[in-house]
């Protein structure tokens, strides 16, 4: 009697907590299908309220098609983001294993000075100097280009990587190295062959990062990039929601932005656990 | 002949080893130089820019502190300040009273936990940007989803255009950024709440403790530096915020909805005054900074561990 109460308690309380989850995740995620949904609406019906949101009237890419037809297109637009987001994975993970590295396992004058102030740079609010930015820029002759976009993105990356980076490095048992040196190692074979394949993980967490970080970022390349030519992803998905290029086309907005959202949680699922990790190292300090 | 080479080659090595630690500031040169010219050299010259009046073209003079005198009489400017830290209390609780339940809702491993886990984080990963287009589509009185529905569901006697007037307006930013975040602060939260030993919440039960009461005496305290982390990163992302208010409402209705960021471009993008602008962000920029210093505060390691 006592035993068939509990069961159907347990079994109460698992439909409870099933059906919260559900009505919570359908609420998380609504929005993104219903947008993801929308957007093969042929252009007359994407311009009605999405009720339903998936398409009544036949199922079209013209949403898709016509996104190219404003300003420089979204292709290009598109080129660029892929551009800079790539460069600053790349550039990111170099600058920060090499400095990852050599925080760790060197000691040389003003290290912990240089660690300090790399790491301190969370705290100024990059919004603050974009100004001052946009000068050094000009004044290297990197103004209004993807490159000097890039730059900026690896500089607002690095105390997040270098300091995952570094406790990755230390995370490395001395005796390895030691082993390898006996070997007839020296210091660059020694991070290729020997190190970097036991802070893989650290260095898949920082290019994740690197890459949603410059993928995503809006306010910067609002502000440095001034050719039509060179806007990213976000800049020019905003220009033409403002109307920039005639009467807003939402269906062409609802096609961007699943342009923009995509890739972002095709990676995120891809490697969640990296990213959580990356998460908790952030949380635990 | 073998006892000298015994004897010197500690000494050599020693000496060699020295040198060899030098070898670590080239591997960390390159990222010296980004943060030196494109952080430490822009810091100091906002410094010097907001003692300046700098346009665009032409010639900057020195002007002293004439510019924060004018920040002074800015009124436009502390009402961005205001409205940022209006926004900053509110998103935050709003968030936290999102975020906590699902923490608690995820933290045990259970049948299908990982999923559910996985779809509330997942607009966590989709930029600002791309949230605030998507919303505004949602938003919007005739091609929306929101004023549409409500009306066909008899809730409205017409449409209402929802970003029209300030409350609907700034409801509907909180409600969006609030699907954006919470699963992120619903994850730090959970490292928290995982944290805390298994034994101890036992313990409590054997010796009665409610489940209030044991929230109370056990998982809040040793909550402490996850939720001073969680609450600082949310402070700090809001009293930042931009993307939404510039691409949902670009400042409106009426100019209520400018944050201090969006004044700050507004001053230094659309109006040119770069040395006004610096000043303003030297404010901004001691904000921030105060409310690290707090932070660093809060998160220090409790006393007698490490």
């Amino acid at each position: 009697m006592a035993e068939a109460m509990s069961q159907s308690r347990k079994a109460g309380f698992s439909l409870a907590r099933h059906s919260t989850g559900i009505i919570a995740s359908v609420l998380f995620l609504a929005p993104i299908v219903w947008t993801v949904l929308s957007t093969f609406k042929p252009a007359q019906e994407a311009r009605q309220p999405p009720l339903p949101p998936w398409p009544t009237t036949g199922f079209s890419i013209e949403n898709y098609e016509t996104l190219n037809s404003f300003g420089d297109g979204l292709w290009v637009s598109a080129q660029n983001s892929i551009y800079v987001s790539v460069m600053t994975v790349l550039l990111s993970v170099l600058v920060s294993v090499l400095a990852g590295y050599g925080f760790s396992r060197f000691r040389f004058p003003f290290r912990d000075f240089f660690f300090v102030l790399i790491l301190s740079t969370i705290m100024i609010p990059f919004q603050s100097i974009l100004t001052p930015i946009f000068l050094v820029l000009t004044r290297l002759g990197l103004h209004n280009t993807l490159t000097g976009l890039v730059c900026v993105y690896v500089t607002l990356q690095l105390p997040f990587s270098i300091f995952m980076m570094r406790n990755a490095f230390d995370a490395v048992p001395r005796e390895i190295e030691e082993a390898a040196r006996m070997d007839g190692a020296n210091n660059v074979t020694m991070l290729i062959k020997v190190m970097l394949p036991l802070v893989w993980p650290g260095v898949v967490t920082i290019a994740l990062f690197a890459f949603l970080g410059a993928w995503n970022e809006f306010l910067a390349a609002l502000v440095l990039m001034t050719d039509q030519s060179k806007f990213t992803l976000p800049v020019m998905m905003t220009a033409l929601q403002s109307g920039r290029f005639g009467a807003i086309d939402w269906g062409a907005v609802q096609a961007g932005v699943t342009v923009m959202m995509v890739p972002c949680l095709i990676l995120f699922l891809a490697l969640q656990r990296f990213y959580i990790r990356g998460l908790m190292a952030g949380a635990v300090k | 002949m073998t006892a000298i080479t015994a004897a010197s080659a500690p000494a050599r090595s020693r000496a060699g080893a020295g040198l060899r630690q030098w070898v670590g500031l080239l591997y960390v040169l390159p990222a010296v130089a980004l943060v030196t010219v494109f952080f430490v050299i822009p810091l100091g010259m906002t410094a010097w820019m907001s003692l300046n009046n700098w346009p665009l073209m032409g010639e900057h003079s020195f002007v002293g502190f004439d510019n924060y005198v004018a920040i002074l009489r800015d009124t436009r400017f502390w009402n961005a300040l205001r409205f940022t830290f209006y926004y900053t209390v509110i998103v935050t609780i709003a968030i936290f009273a999102v975020a906590f339940p699902l923490a608690i809702f995820i933290e045990k491993p259970r049948a299908l936990t990982n999923l559910y886990r996985t779809a509330f984080f997942m607009p966590a990963v989709v930029g600002f940007a791309s949230a605030s287009l998507l919303w505004s589509w949602l938003l919007n009185v005739d091609s929306g989803l929101f004023s549409p529905a409500a009306f066909d569901l008899g809730l409205t006697e017409k449409k209402v255009n929802l970003l029209a007037t300030f409350q609907p307006a700034f409801w509907s930013i909180i409600a969006m950024v609030v699907w954006k975040v919470a699963g992120f602060t619903m994850i730090i939260l959970m490292t928290g709440l995982q944290s805390i030993p298994q034994d101890l919440q036992e313990a409590a039960v054997i010796d009665g403790a409610g489940p209030f009461a044991r929230f109370k005496a056990i998982t809040l305290p040793l909550m402490r530096r996850t939720l001073a982390l969680a609450l600082i990163l949310s402070v700090a992302g809001s009293i930042l915020a931009f993307d939404q208010f510039y691409i949902i409402l670009r400042g409106g209705p009426r100019n209520q909805t400018l944050t201090a960021v969006y004044w700050i471009f507004n001053q230094s993008f659309v109006s040119f005054k770069l040395g006004y602008g610096a000043a303003l962000s030297m404010v901004l920029l001691a904000i921030l900074v105060a409310l690290s210093l707090i932070q660093l505060w809060l998160l220090r390691k409790p006393e007698g561990l490490d």
